[in-house]
């Protein structure tokens, strides 16, 4: 099983976002016991705002650089959907209100 | 878009924003933009839909929980920003957190136009007939559009 384990959240600092994620080979069990699976912070497209506006949200928030912003906003566009943080409930919702905060439509789940 | 600008209306120019809209313009923004209060006093209204998204879409209880301490603060967000709107609406030259407050706005209203009129990806606005009774709407909504667009292009320049 592999878990993708970011260094640091991506925050507003695109040193940080920009950093590649590490992988962490974790043990294999039968039965999955982490009582903690991150949660993962969902966007989704819709036909109103526009695809400046929604890469550029995504840049500001989560200091992503142009080039992952306007990949993810492509995901959204094409895909219907892409993952945009994940991370513990009280960050991913505090993501999520950001997002409301600029009309985007998001979500969370807690990651399968 | 398929209209050709005559002239620049947001521009970035140096720590601020350069803003160049005739009179009608402000006018009309200063009277529509404020109306997104009176939406958002209404939240079970069905053009405040896309204002108050959901959060939590396999979890009733945590949405509601969500909403519940979350909703305040969008309106209290969106309030800051018609304020930041109302104090600037006259300005020729504002500060990025302003122009932020003009983003949000604009957009805000552009949420519920385009709920009001139903907008979905493949539609054309632009071929809506005069006596279409939405054409008013589909005109701001293609305003706000483009007046959105050229805010967006200042702020990543900026």
């Amino acid at each position: 099983m592999t878990l993708v384990v970011f260094s640091s959240l991506p925050e507003c600092d695109p040193v940080v976002a920009s950093t590649a994620p590490a992988e962490v080979e974790l043990p294999t069990s039968d039965t999955d016991v982490r009582p903690d699976r991150p949660w993962v912070v969902l966007v989704w497209n819709d036909p109103i705002n526009l695809m400046s506006y929604v890469t550029f949200v995504l840049q500001k928030l989560f200091g992503y650089s142009l080039e992952k912003a306007t990949v993810l906003m492509m995901d959204v566009h094409e895909k219907g959907r892409a993952v945009v943080s994940i991370g513990p409930r009280e960050r991913a919702e505090l993501d999520v209100f950001r997002l409301h905060e600029h009309g985007l439509w998001a979500t969370m789940q807690q990651d399968d | 878009m398929a209209i050709r600008r005559r002239r620049w209306r947001v521009r970035a120019n140096g720590s601020g924003f350069d803003l160049n809209l005739p009179a009608e313009e402000r006018h009309l923004l200063a009277n529509l933009l404020p109306q997104l209060r009176e939406v958002m006093e209404h939240p079970d209204d069905e053009r405040a839909r896309r204002l108050f998204p959901t959060a939590y879409t396999d979890d009733v209880e945590r949405d509601a929980e969500y909403h519940r301490f979350m909703r305040e603060e969008l309106v209290a967000s969106r309030v800051a920003a018609l304020e930041t709107f109302a104090r600037t609406a006259e300005s020729k030259h504002i500060d990025e957190a302003a122009l932020l407050g003009w983003m949000q706005c604009v957009n805000g209203v552009r949420l519920v136009l385009g709920t009001l009129l139903d907008v979905s990806e493949d539609d054309d606005l632009h071929r809506l007939d005069e006596n279409d009774p939405h054409f008013a709407e589909a005109a701001l909504y293609g305003y706000l559009s483009g007046l959105l667009e050229e805010i967006v292009q200042a702020l990543s320049r900026g």
